[in-house]
C-alpha cells in the first residue's frame, strides 16, 4: 500500500467562477492505475468527483485526460509509474464540463465531417459475398483503423491549441484510413478534408500526436502521406485533366 | 421538461442500437429516429469483445453444425425456432459488416478467415485479431453517421419508458450536460442497453453496464426471462477481470494448473491429444470451463495471485509471430495489466462474471409483449442462448436480432397515428418530478459505494458457478433488504451539470432490481443446468424445468416467478457431450443410422 497525493482539477460552471485544484490523499494498491485512485476518492471520499470512464482496458476511450501534464488514458497510466504527488487535469485544448469531463462537441462535428465510412467504389449485393481484400491491401490502412476516438492526440497537438478550427490528427487519421480502403472510392469526396487550409497542410509535424496515441495509430505519418497525395492530386489536375 | 417527438426511439447505441438505426434509416428514411444513449456510440461495451462473430462460411461447415452447437451448447434452454432464423442470417450480416467496411481478417486469397471458437464443430468466427468487437462497434458506428434521419442523443441518461394505453410511446431521460429532462415521445420504442456484469463484483463488463434497460422494461410489466443464467469467462486476469478471449485457446492456448497438468481432461472434455481440435479441452464450452476451475480451486491445484486463486493460460507455444499476428490486444494486456508477457510466461487467469443469457422477453422478432416495444442484444432474451452462450454467438445476434428490432419498430411506427397523447406528458412529468425528488433525500449515512459493494459480494456468494439453497436464500434476504436501503442513498451532488452522483443512484436502483430477478429466478430452479449448478440438485431435471423462467415486476415486494414453454423444432435433448465422449457417440450414432447430437 502506497499513499499518494492526488491533486485533481474541480470545476462547477453552476458554483465555480474558474477550476481550481483539490488534493485527496489516496491509499493505493501496488497495480492500481490512476483511474483506480480516482474511483477510490468518487466512491469513499467525494462522490461528487466527475470523469468519464467504463472499460478499464484502454478500448472504449472515455477515460482520456492529463496526468502530470501528459494526455494519457488514465485506466492505464499505472501509479507505479509516477511520483506520489500526481496531478490530474481534463484534457487539454478543449473546453471543461465540469472537472475531468471535456465537452467532446467539436470533435465529433470533425469526426462526421472526415465521411467515415465506406462510399463504395462498386456496388455490390450481399448476396454475391464479400468483397475479396488481400492481407496487403487490409494492411494498408489496418493501422488508422485503430483509432479509438480518446482524443489524446487533440490534447497533444500544439496546432490544435493555436487553430481550433484544425481538422486535428484523429478525423485525417481516419479519412485516410477510408481512402486507403481496396473497397472505397470516396476519396473525391473526403478530398476537402485533407486539401482545404484547416487541413492537412495546417500541420506543423510536431508528431506529438504520434507520441501520446495509446494505440500506436500514428497520425502523424497518416498527415504526412495524406500530405504528399494532396500534392500529387493538386499537379496531377494540371497536368492530367482527363484523369479526374 | 423538454419535448422531443420521434417516429422511434432507440435506448442503447452499442452494436444492436446502432444496427436498429441503421436497419430503419435505410428502410424508410421518411422515420425519424432518436438514437438515446448515456455514453458516446463508440465508448459503449460492445467495443470490448475480442474474438469474434460466429456464421457459417466455411465450405466443410454447414447450418446445421452451427444450429446443432448452440443448441446443445445452450444445454437446449434456446428456442430452435429463433436459433434457426439467427444461423441463417449470420453470414448475411457478417457479411453486409464487411461491405460498411469492418477490418475482418483475411486469407491470403482475400477471402474472410474464421478462427475456431469453445463449442463449435468446425471454425466459423469472424475475426479482426483480437478486436472483433472495437471494430465491429467503430463500422457500425461510422456506417451510421452518414444517415440524416438517425439523431443521436449522446449522454443521455434513460430513465423510464412510457406506455400509454398498453403501447410503448415514450422515453424519459436526462440530459447529462444539462440535467435537463427529456420527453421523449414516439411511435415505438427499442430498448439495446446491453447487460448487468455490474451486478458481481468481478467482471469483464465496463462501469455502464448496469441494466438499466432491462430494468426499465422490467418496472413497465415486461418479464426478465431466463435471468438465472449468467455467465462466466474462463479467462479474465485476477483482479481486473480484463478479458482475455477465447481466441487465445482457438489459436491453441492451453489451461494447465501449479502441476502443468492440463486438468480440464479429468472433466468430461478430454482426452487432452491430439491438440488443438475442436470441441474438446481448452476448446470446450464456457460453463464447463468455468467448473473445472472451481474443481481444481477445491482439490487444491490452483496457483496464488494477489488476487486469489487463478490457473494458468499458457500461449508460449504459438510464438511470438503468431502472437503479434492473431492476439496483439492479449499480449498488451496481460503484459501491462498481469506483468505476464505471453510470449514467454504463462499468465494467471480465472473465471470472471461476462455475459447475461437472460434479459428482456421477446419473441423471435424481437417484440416484447408490450405493443410498440422491442428489445435487442445482450439486454434481450430472444432466445438463441438457453443456459450457456456459445463464444462468438453474442457479437452476431446483436446485428441479427438488432435489423429485425429496427424492422419491426419501423413497421409499427408506420401505424401509429400522429400526435402525442395526453397522458405520456403527464407520466413524464411525474417521471420528472420523481427524478428532482431524489435531491431532496436526507443524509443518514448511505452510499452508492456501500449499498453497491454489499450487493457485488452478496452476488458472488449466492449466484456464483455453483450455488446452493442457503447461499442464494441469504442473497434474496440480503438484495430485499439493500433495496430498501438504496432509497435512502442521497445525492449529494447538487448540480445540474453532468451529475454522475445522480446517475450513480439511478444505475444502483437499476442493478438492485436486476440482482433481484437472478437471485429469486435461481432458487426456484432446482436443477443444474448449462451455467447455473447447484451442489443440492446436481443433474438437469427436463422434466420439470426444460422451460424458461419469467421473472415479473412487483414493485417494493420479490418478483413472482413463472415459466413457459422452450420452443424445440428438431433436436431433442440429449446429452451434452464433448471431447471423446462426443466423438464416441457420433460413431455410434452413425453406425446406428441416427444422426449428429441424437437430433430427432
Amino acid at each position: 500500500m502506497r499513499e499518494i497525493q492526488l491533486e485533481v482539477l474541480r470545476y462547477s460552471p453552476e458554483t465555480d467562477s474558474e477550476p481550481r485544484f483539490e488534493t485527496f490523499q489516496v491509499p493505493c494498491q501496488e497495480d492500481w492505475v490512476v483511474l483506480d485512485a480516482i474511483n477510490h476518492v468518487k466512491d469513499h471520499m467525494d462522490s461528487s468527483l466527475t470523469y468519464r470512464w467504463s472499460c478499464h482496458m484502454a478500448v472504449c476511450g472515455s477515460c482520456g485526460m492529463m496526468v502530470n501534464g501528459e494526455p494519457v488514458l488514465s485506466c492505464k497510466a499505472f501509479i507505479r509509474d509516477y511520483p506520489d504527488k500526481i496531478r490530474v487535469e481534463p484534457l487539454a485544448n478543449f473546453p471543461i464540463e465540469k472537472d475531468l469531463v471535456v465537452v467532446m462537441d467539436d470533435f465529433m462535428e470533425k469526426l462526421k465531417a472526415s465521411k467515415p465510412y465506406i462510399i463504395p467504389k462498386e456496388e455490390k449485393s450481399i448476396d454475391d459475398g464479400e468483397y475479396l481484400q488481400t492481407p496487403l491491401q487490409l494492411e494498408a490502412f489496418k493501422q488508422y483503423s485503430m483509432c479509438i476516438n480518446c482524443m489524446l492526440c487533440y490534447a497533444a497537438c500544439p496546432q490544435y491549441a493555436l487553430a481550433p478550427e484544425f481538422v486535428g490528427p484523429a478525423a485525417l487519421a481516419l479519412t485516410y484510413r477510408y481512402n486507403k480502403d481496396s473497397r472505397d472510392g470516396g476519396k473525391a469526396e473526403r478530398a476537402h478534408m485533407f486539401s482545404k487550409s484547416e487541413g492537412v497542410w495546417e500541420c506543423s509535424f510536431v508528431g506529438a500526436c504520434s507520441e501520446v496515441c495509446p494505440k500506436h495509430v500514428d497520425p502523424a505519418a497518416a498527415i504526412q502521406l495524406g500530405k504528399v497525395e494532396s500534392a500529387v492530386d493538386y499537379f496531377k489536375s494540371f497536368l492530367m485533366p482527363w484523369s479526374r | 421538461m423538454e419535448i422531443v417527438s420521434a417516429d422511434v426511439a432507440i435506448v442503447g447505441a452499442g452494436g444492436a442500437g446502432l444496427r436498429a438505426a441503421i436497419a430503419i434509416a435505410q428502410s424508410d428514411p421518411s422515420l425519424k429516429v432518436a438514437l438515446i444513449s448515456k455514453v458516446y456510440p463508440m465508448r459503449s461495451h460492445t467495443v470490448a469483445a475480442e474474438g469474434g462473430a460466429a456464421g457459417v462460411i466455411r465450405a466443410e461447415d454447414s447450418l446445421e453444425h452451427h444450429f446443432n452447437d448452440t443448441v446443445s451448447g445452450g444445454d437446449w434452454l434456446t428456442d430452435q425456432d429463433a436459433v434457426e432464423l439467427f444461423i441463417e442470417d449470420a453470414p448475411r450480416q457478417l457479411t453486409q459488416l464487411e461491405h460498411w467496411g469492418c477490418p475482418w481478417s483475411r486469407t491470403p486469397e482475400g477471402r474472410v478467415n474464421t478462427r475456431p471458437f469453445g463449442g463449435m464443430k468446425i471454425e466459423r468466427t469472424w475475426f479482426a485479431a483480437d478486436k472483433s468487437g472495437f471494430h465491429i462497434l467503430h463500422t457500425l458506428f461510422q456506417t451510421s453517421i452518414q444517415f440524416e434521419s438517425i439523431e443521436r442523443y449522446d449522454e443521455f441518461y434513460a430513465t423510464d419508458l412510457i406506455v400509454e394505453d398498453g403501447h410503448c410511446r415514450g422515453v424519459v431521460a436526462i440530459e447529462m450536460r444539462s440535467g435537463r429532462v427529456f420527453l421523449f415521445h414516439a411511435k415505438s420504442v427499442i430498448v439495446a442497453s446491453g447487460g448487468a456484469g455490474r451486478i458481481f463484483p468481478f467482471t469483464t463488463n465496463g462501469a455502464i453496464k448496469t441494466g438499466d434497460g432491462m430494468a426499465m422494461a422490467y418496472r413497465i410489466g415486461v418479464p426478465l426471462k431466463d435471468m438465472e443464467f449468467v455467465q462466466y469467462h474462463p479467462t479474465g486476469l485476477p483482479g481486473t477481470g480484463i478479458l482475455l478471449t477465447e481466441g487465445c485457446r482457438g489459436e491453441g492456448g492451453i489451461m494447465v494448473n501449479k502441476d502443468g497438468y492440463r486438468y480440464l481432461q479429468d472433466y468430461g472434455l478430454g482426452p487432452p491429444d491430439p491438440w488443438p481440435r475442436k470441441k474438446a479441452m481448452e476448446l470446450g464450452p464456457r460453463d464447463r470451463l468455468s467448473q473445472a476451475f472451481w474443481h481444481e480451486q477445491q482439490k487444491g491445484n490452483c496457483v496464488s495471485t494477489t488476487y486469489g486463486d487463478a490457473v494458468l493460460l499458457d500461449m508460449r507455444h504459438l510464438g511470438e509471430k503468431k502472437i503479434n499476428e492473431r492476439l496483439p490486444f492479449v499480449r498488451d494486456l496481460a503484459s501491462s495489466y498481469m506483468g505476464k508477457d505471453p510470449v514467454h510466461e504463462p499468465v494467471p487467469v480465472r473465471p470472471v462474471v461476462h455475459y447475461m443469457m437472460g434479459g428482456i422477453h421477446t419473441n423471435i422478432d424481437a417484440a416484447t409483449p408490450i405493443p410498440g416495444l422491442f428489445a435487442a442484444g445482450e439486454c434481450a432474451c430472444v432466445s438463441i442462448n438457453g443456459a450457456n452462450r456459445l463464444g462468438s454467438n453474442s457479437l452476431t445476434e446483436l446485428l441479427v436480432f438488432g435489423q429485425r428490432a429496427g424492422l419491426g419498430a419501423a413497421e409499427v411506427a408506420r401505424q401509429v397515428a400522429d400526435g402525442m397523447p395526453a397522458g405520456v406528458e403527464t407520466q413524464g412529468r411525474e417521471a420528472e418530478a420523481r427524478i428532482l425528488g431524489l435531491f431532496d433525500r436526507e443524509d443518514v449515512g448511505e452510499s452508492v459505494a456501500g449499498v453497491r459493494n454489499a450487493m457485488t459480494a452478496s452476488m458472488e456468494e449466492g449466484a456464483g458457478i455453483y450455488r446452493t439453497e442457503e447461499a442464494m436464500q441469504a442473497t434474496c434476504d440480503l438484495i430485499g433488504q439493500l433495496r430498501e436501503r438504496v432509497a435512502k442513498v442521497p445525492v449529494k451532488d447538487k448540480s445540474k451539470v453532468f451529475n454522475t452522483d445522480l446517475m450513480g443512484v439511478l444505475e444502483l436502483e437499476a442493478m438492485l432490481d436486476i440482482s433481484q430477478t437472478v437471485v429469486h429466478s435461481a432458487i426456484v430452479r432446482k436443477e443444474s443446468r448449462g451455467s447455473h449448478q447447484r451442489l443440492d440438485f446436481e443433474k438437469r431435471d427436463d422434466e420439470a424445468f426444460l422451460k424458461h423462467s419469467l421473472a415479473t415486476y412487483r414493485g417494493a415486494d420479490v418478483p413472482e416467478i413463472s415459466y413457459c414453454d422452450v420452443v424445440i423444432t428438431k433436436s431433442q435433448p440429449a446429452e451434452r457431450l464433448y471431447g471423446g465422449a462426443a466423438e464416441a457417440a457420433a460413431k455410434e450414432a452413425k453406425e446406428g443410422g441416427s444422426g449428429e447430437g441424437k437430433a430427432a
